[in-house]
């Protein structure tokens, strides 16, 4: 069971939901950049929702399935496969998933996931770090993909069909930006107060863009610069996912899933933990603004994040039941 | 000295509790961080994630799907340093000591010359005393195995290089301000460079991929080129 990869799109990495228990030795978690629409595409496979899949990036890949293959694809929309929902790729399908039109990664699981060692506890690959998933590292042309044997399709198979032998119902999307700009919910950070008030306006009143050198570790946000009138250097410190550091070039830096463990930079906000896989759907040049809240309201957002990931992985569950 | 007390408890949004003890670098207080580390991380709290010991304080990182995870897990993890805080001994514990061979010759020391220069010392002046040191990992960030160790002779003491070199080679020992580091990676970086380690800092196919830990006392010893060349190559 594998698949070969024809053209390796943009940046194809495989990614679960990362390695934990290391960001005191300066490893950080890393892992799916989206992990709700991880979860999904996992659950439509009927793999478990933590299993690695395929993180596509803005140009998907081409991949030709050399067995029949129950595969999904959910987060960012590809023009090149339908979404949201099983499908049973036949032997010799090739696959092009193509641009996406709407968000910028998408999670590409497999029936039984891919078969390659985890490292340090997760299938996860650590660019950086040259690490994890396939030979720690992004998929290049050529490569085949080992595959674990599954049972799913044969499950496929019971499920109802339209005459394009797809099923008719899908998942809602939990990530996607409707619209731009995104709204993503903020707490002030450590060091909100000793930005200058000029800066502390204008982080909640501009339109940030993601810059181009956005990347696994950190989007770079283009507006204007942010600056403290005393530009004393603080104690280095423990930084988390979703930190939106500040260095002295005063371009803002939110920390996405290979960020740095530790900073220097002062943090003028800390983004609720909901609202970065909403984020990480932004592709450069994708808009932002960010509105204040209370850590009650980032629990509450939290929340509600899990009820769209239960309720959806319900439905899942009772159409694989029928 | 009377045990520090925590200053606050400062939210990294709702993922994460940073419980700051001093935001300035004291090493008494550091040393109680490293102790409150490990005893937080022996309790194996369902709810946390990940114990981060930094220069002033801790960062505890919440299990966010788990099912213990408390309403208030920044009230709770402030609640359980300070449960920790009274329990522990004020002696300070050994810990483990980590010698690390290093080659100081001119092709790996790149800014020896310099540092001398700056410090007023010949160049082997700059390396004995670097080697002279016992020093101690306050806190590990920048990259996977990169730790920032204290206890660098104050003669020593010089600020990082004024432009930062792209490319800082894999296992360069470098010093900057008060402490001394080792690059497990090569990474841009703007410490001023003095020798090399053949060690490698950090290897994921190991159980313990870490050379060192948060903690770990550290000592250098200085090797040959010819030892370089030998140790690097036998990894």
């Amino acid at each position: 069971m594998s698949i070969k990869v024809l053209r390796p799109g943009l940046l194809t990495t495989i990614q679960d939901h990362g390695r934990h228990g290391f960001q005191r030795v300066g490893l950080c978690p890393g892992g799916a950049m989206d992990p709700v629409a991880l979860a999904l595409a996992n659950a439509l496979v009927g793999n478990p929702p933590d299993e690695a899949a395929l993180e596509v990036t803005v140009i998907g890949p081409e991949l030709l399935f050399e067995r029949d293959t129950l595969v999904a694809v959910c987060g960012a929309e590809f023009d090149g496969f339908p979404h949201n929902r099983p499908v049973l790729a036949a032997a010799g399908t090739r696959f092009n998933v193509g641009r996406a039109a709407r968000g910028a990664r998408a999670y590409i699981a497999v029936a039984g996931g891919f078969a390659v060692e985890p490292v340090l506890g997760s299938r996860s690959t650590y660019l950086p770090g040259h690490f994890g998933g396939f030979q720690g590292r992004a998929l290049k042309h050529g490569d085949v993909l080992p595959l674990r044997d599954s049972a799913a399709a044969k499950r496929f198979a019971s499920l109802r069909k339209t005459r394009d032998g797809t099923v008719k119902w899908s998942v809602p999307p939990g990530t996607l930006p409707d619209r731009e700009p995104i709204l993503v919910h903020v707490i002030e950070g450590q060091h909100f107060a000793s930005f200058d008030s000029n800066s502390q306006r204008a982080f909640f009143d501009t339109v940030w863009r993601v810059a181009p050198d956005s990347n696994r570790m950190g989007f770079r946000l283009s507006g204007p610069p942010l600056g403290r009138p005393q530009a004393d250097e603080i104690l280095s410190g423990p930084t988390c996912l979703g930190s939106v550091q500040v260095p002295p070039s005063g371009v803002p830096i939110a920390l996405m899933a290979d960020h740095q463990t530790t900073g220097g930079y002062p943090r003028i906000a800390e983004i609720a933990s909901a609202d970065v896989a909403r984020l990480a759907q932004l592709a450069p040049g994708g808009k932002v603004h960010f509105a204040k809240c209370s850590l009650e309201i980032a629990g509450e957002l939290r929340k509600h994040a899990r009820e769209h990931i239960e309720s959806a992985l319900r439905g899942i569950a009772w159409e694989y039941r029928k | 000295m009377a045990q520090p007390r925590p200053l606050g408890v400062i939210p990294l949004g709702d993922s994460a509790a940073y419980v700051e003890f001093s935001s300035h670098l004291d090493l008494e207080v550091n040393s109680v961080v490293q102790r409150l580390a490990l005893a937080i991380l022996k309790r194996k709290v369902a709810w946390i994630r990940d114990v981060v010991p930094a220069l002033g304080g801790l960062a505890l990182h919440f299990h966010l799907d788990h099912a213990e995870l408390p309403a208030k897990p920044l009230d709770e993890s402030l609640a359980l340093v300070l449960e920790n805080l009274k329990g522990l001994s004020s002696k300070e514990e050994p810990g483990r000591v980590i010698e690390l061979p290093v080659c100081y010759e001119s092709e790996f020391a790149l800014d020896l010359d310099e540092v001398a220069k700056k410090a007023g010392l010949p160049p082997d002046e700059v390396a004995h005393r670097h080697l002279s040191g016992e020093y101690r990992v306050l806190m590990m960030g920048f990259s996977p195995g990169h730790a920032y160790m204290g206890g660098l002779d104050e003669k020593l003491a010089v600020p990082r290089r004024t432009s930062p070199r792209a490319i800082v080679p894999a296992g360069s020992v470098a010093i900057a301000n008060e402490q001394t580091v080792v690059y497990p990676y090569a990474i841009s970086g703007g410490w001023n460079v003095i020798g090399r380690t053949p060690m490698m800092l950090f290897d994921a196919a190991r159980a313990r991929p870490s050379l060192l830990w948060p903690g770990d006392r550290v000592r250098f010893r200085a090797i040959t080129r010819e030892k370089f060349v030998e140790m690097a190559t036998a990894q």
